[in-house]
């Protein structure tokens, strides 16, 4: 059965890599429902947050064709109720509408909305939240002339009380976790190869 | 110029440079860099073709050429097939040197090859200055974007500082874990950049990178459980077993517990033909008993193959009644196609003693027996028509078979691709692993001539036969061009059958014999082979084949035979697409 898996993958951070990723969706025709990608705490360690729709079958092979690359150092795939996730979404309305129509403090109590400027011309909310409630305020926003939204990829962080950041490390460690291989040149971090 | 390049190598002796710090350096531009990585890393044999891009490249070499052997090829497609053929042939990694623009784009098929066959291959391609990347410049490509799915790692070198650690990582790459093709790219003023050289130093790890995954006791002890309660145990092996250079190791656990072992067509050499536990070959045109005994064994123990859909045949009819168990460094091939039930993961090298260890010895006759029973069978109906053909015309494994008792089986057997390939899979012997060179997994026309060139120099003592149809040797023929020039020592087989015969098969097997665009005619081969100063001979007579396969093999340097054989001959036994293993056709 399809449903939404947010994968998470770390990666050495290199020109390319990207499109390395992204192409192990598009050949095979898995389109990706959004991309998040930015630097993680561990340096030089990118973190790729991709949300798609597919079975587990497919996403557990996608995450060991992701592994495969060489930048790649883990690849994981959590549904959504493993997760907490959020979207921002950013709306710009004409402010004499907001103004004179909208009750603003009720918009700002019930969803959560913050306003982030205030022009003569127009006004910009900010939200953070999960996709439906996104789409409320789009809604809402809809009856008050809405000149233009943006929302950002999804974020998440998995609910289990160990996070990635010590599977990371562990992989990283000299003492080797169970999926990795023993490699003494880890205790000599000058001797670790990086372009 | 003699100078700066002497400094340089001494510094950096081949067998001491890993690991050590050198404080001494020597300005040297990033193209001479190049080659001094190369002479560092043991490369010898370089296959290429120059262009504007790569000019500083091949500046450089001028000043090499009585240490690194360049062979000038006829295409850029060439070069690679000949990295390849080298790779397969020594275990060595291949080098290739091509421009940017066309050169590069030339390569794309090859390195796809390589990419599915996992073949070692280093490809450093020129690329426009780094100004002029993205302005559509004379002979710019994206090639790392279109490389980017078919290299095991690609990296476009902007700066010749980064040379020496670019190329360190790329021959780490390509060789380790499950090998593959990596592609350099380097932009021209990287090539001409002066910049202070501090020595070439080989890596053995890299941050994000695991080429081998740990090997876990519980596995290994739950695959030995298994086999040791196996009434009808088959293994399974593919390249890995060569690649893993494991081949004694491989044989140890077979012979433990006398298990029935069959080869996927990457697999082929890696035991001796005649061995009494070499069932025959898997797969589509593969031998009768091992794939309808795919579907009755209890334990199914694959070693180092990937489960091609030419190999299973219909998916959920394959095995489904046996306990799989996987052996593969390459983690995502587990459970990729079939259901594992024990996941062995990690070099072969290692885990196949580990597991051999375990094993309690045993016979399986009667198991065996059965193998013995397929395989009469087959040769009362396949194999001996195929071999003594009641017709005037000659059939392609009667030639092969004639090729055999001339070389003993100590030939490399370099193949193309289509119906001359899966006869000579069949049919031909082999005492040594590393043997048989072809295109598997990608299927490319055009292969064998060029990969053979380049077997040739990876094996230089020993015969390397290619074996080529007439559709084929078409593709690449233009590579004659580079024997001639450089005195590679290949016996080129053709086969003509004047058809694309694997297509023609089909067409007649499957779509009422409606015959489109599969004949195809030829030029007088030996007439062609003259010009480029080769010598040849064609036959179509059979009491002439033995004589004409002699005079081919003992002929000092390259000779082409073409022998004419049956135009519309199929290739059986044959599984048809779509079917199970076991609903393998002799006839």
């Amino acid at each position: 059965m399809k449903q939404d898996y947010t994968l998470t993958v770390y990666a050495e951070d290199q020109v390319g890599l990207l499109s390395r990723i992204a192409i192990i969706f598009s050949r095979r025709k898995i389109n990706i429902d959004s991309l998040n990608t930015c630097p993680s705490e561990i340096e030089g360690i990118h973190r790729f947050t991709i949300l798609i729709s597919e079975t587990e079958e497919v996403v557990k092979k996608l995450c060991r064709q992701i592994e495969k690359q060489v930048e790649v150092l883990k690849a994981y795939f959590h549904t959504n109720n493993e997760i907490v996730w959020q979207e921002l979404a950013l709306f710009k309305l004409p402010t004499q509408q907001v103004a004179e129509k909208m009750i603003v403090e009720r918009v700002l109590r019930e969803y959560g909305a913050r306003v982030v400027v205030i022009r003569n011309d127009y006004t910009i909310f900010e939200s953070t939240g999960q996709t439906e409630e996104t789409n409320k305020l789009i809604e809402l926003f809809g009856n008050y002339g809405l000149i233009e939204f943006v929302r950002s990829a999804r974020v998440a962080i998995i609910k289990a009380s160990d996070g990635f950041h010590k599977k990371i490390k562990e992989f990283e460690a000299s003492e080797p976790h169970e999926l990795t291989a023993i490699n003494e040149y880890l205790n000599e971090p000058d001797d670790v190869f990086t372009l | 110029m003699d100078t700066l390049q002497q400094n340089a190598t001494i510094e950096q002796p081949a067998d001491t440079a890993a690991g050590k710090k050198e404080n001494k350096t020597v300005e040297l531009t990033g193209a001479q860099a190049v080659i001094e990585c190369l002479l560092t890393e043991g490369i010898t044999t370089v296959f290429g073709y120059p262009g504007g891009a790569i000019m500083p490249v091949y500046d450089a070499l001028y000043d090499y050429t009585d240490r690194i052997q360049h062979i000038l090829v006829r295409h850029e497609q060439g070069s690679i097939h000949a990295a390849q053929g080298f790779a397969s042939a020594s275990g060595k990694t291949g080098v290739v040197f091509a421009t940017s623009g066309p050169g590069a784009t030339n390569l794309v098929t090859g390195l796809a090859d390589a990419q599915i066959d996992s073949t070692p291959v280093v490809c450093i391609t020129g690329q426009v200055f780094a100004h002029l990347l993205g302005t559509d410049a004379f002979q710019e490509t994206d090639v790392i974007n279109i490389t980017a799915p078919i290299t095991k790692w690609n990296y476009q070198v902007t700066d010749a500082n980064e040379i020496p650690q670019a190329l360190a990582k790329a021959f780490y790459i390509a060789g380790s874990g499950r090998p593959g093709p990596v592609l350099i790219d380097i932009t021209k003023n990287a090539q001409v950049q002066k910049f202070e050289y501090e020595g070439y130093k080989r890596i053995n790890h890299i941050r994000s990178y695991r080429p081998k995954p740990v090997v876990r006791k519980q596995y290994i002890e739950q695959a030995a459980e298994l086999i040791n309660n196996a009434k009808k145990p088959l293994v399974v092996f593919g390249q890995g077993v060569i690649l893993g250079k494991a081949e004694n190791e491989f044989k140890a656990f077979i012979e433990k517990a006398n298990l029935p072992a069959a080869w996927t067509l990457m697999g082929l050499s890696a035991i001796p033909s005649d061995h009494p536990l070499n069932v025959g070959m898997l797969g589509m045109h593969g031998n009768y008993g091992p794939n309808v005994l795919t579907n009755e064994c209890d334990v199914l123990i694959a070693v180092g193959m990937r489960f091609d859909d030419r190999v299973t045949g219909r998916l959920d009819k394959y095995a489904k009644q046996a306990k799989v168990i996987h052996l593969d460094i390459d983690p995502a091939e587990i459970d990729k196609n079939v259901k594992t039930t024990v996941p062995v993961w990690g070099d072969c090298k290692e885990t196949l003693p580990m597991i051999t260890e375990l094993l309690e010895k045993k016979e399986n006759p009667e198991w065996l027996a059965k193998f013995a029973e397929y395989r009469a069978e087959e040769e009362r109906i396949c194999i001996e028509p195929e071999k003594h053909p009641d017709s005037e015309i000659m059939s392609m494994a009667e030639v092969i078979e004639a090729l055999n008792e001339l070389t003993n089986g100590d030939a490399i057997i370099v193949t193309d691709v289509g119906q001359h390939q899966m006869v000579a899979s069949r049919y031909a012997k082999f005492n040594h692993s590393k043997s048989s060179i072809t295109s598997g997994g990608l299927g490319t026309m055009g292969f064998g001539l060029p990969a053979a060139i380049g077997a040739s120099y990876g094996a230089p003592d020993r015969t390397v036969v290619a074996v080529v149809g007439d559709g084929g040797i078409q593709m690449t023929i233009q590579e004659m061009g580079t024997i001639m020039q450089f005195g590679a020592k290949v016996k080129i087989l053709i086969l003509n059958n004047e058809f694309l015969g694997m297509v023609r098969q089909w067409q007649q097997l499957f779509l009422d014999k409606r015959y489109s665009f599969v004949h195809i005619t030829s030029p007088d081969f030996v007439m062609l082979a003259k010009s480029y100063g080769l010598e040849g001979n064609s036959i179509d007579k059979r009491e002439d084949l033995k004589a004409a396969l002699k005079t081919m093999l003992d002929h000092d340097g390259t000779y082409l035979l073409e022998v004419k054989v049956g135009k519309e001959n199929n290739v059986f036994p044959m599984v048809p697409q779509g079917c199970s293993v076991s609903e393998i056709r002799l006839q």
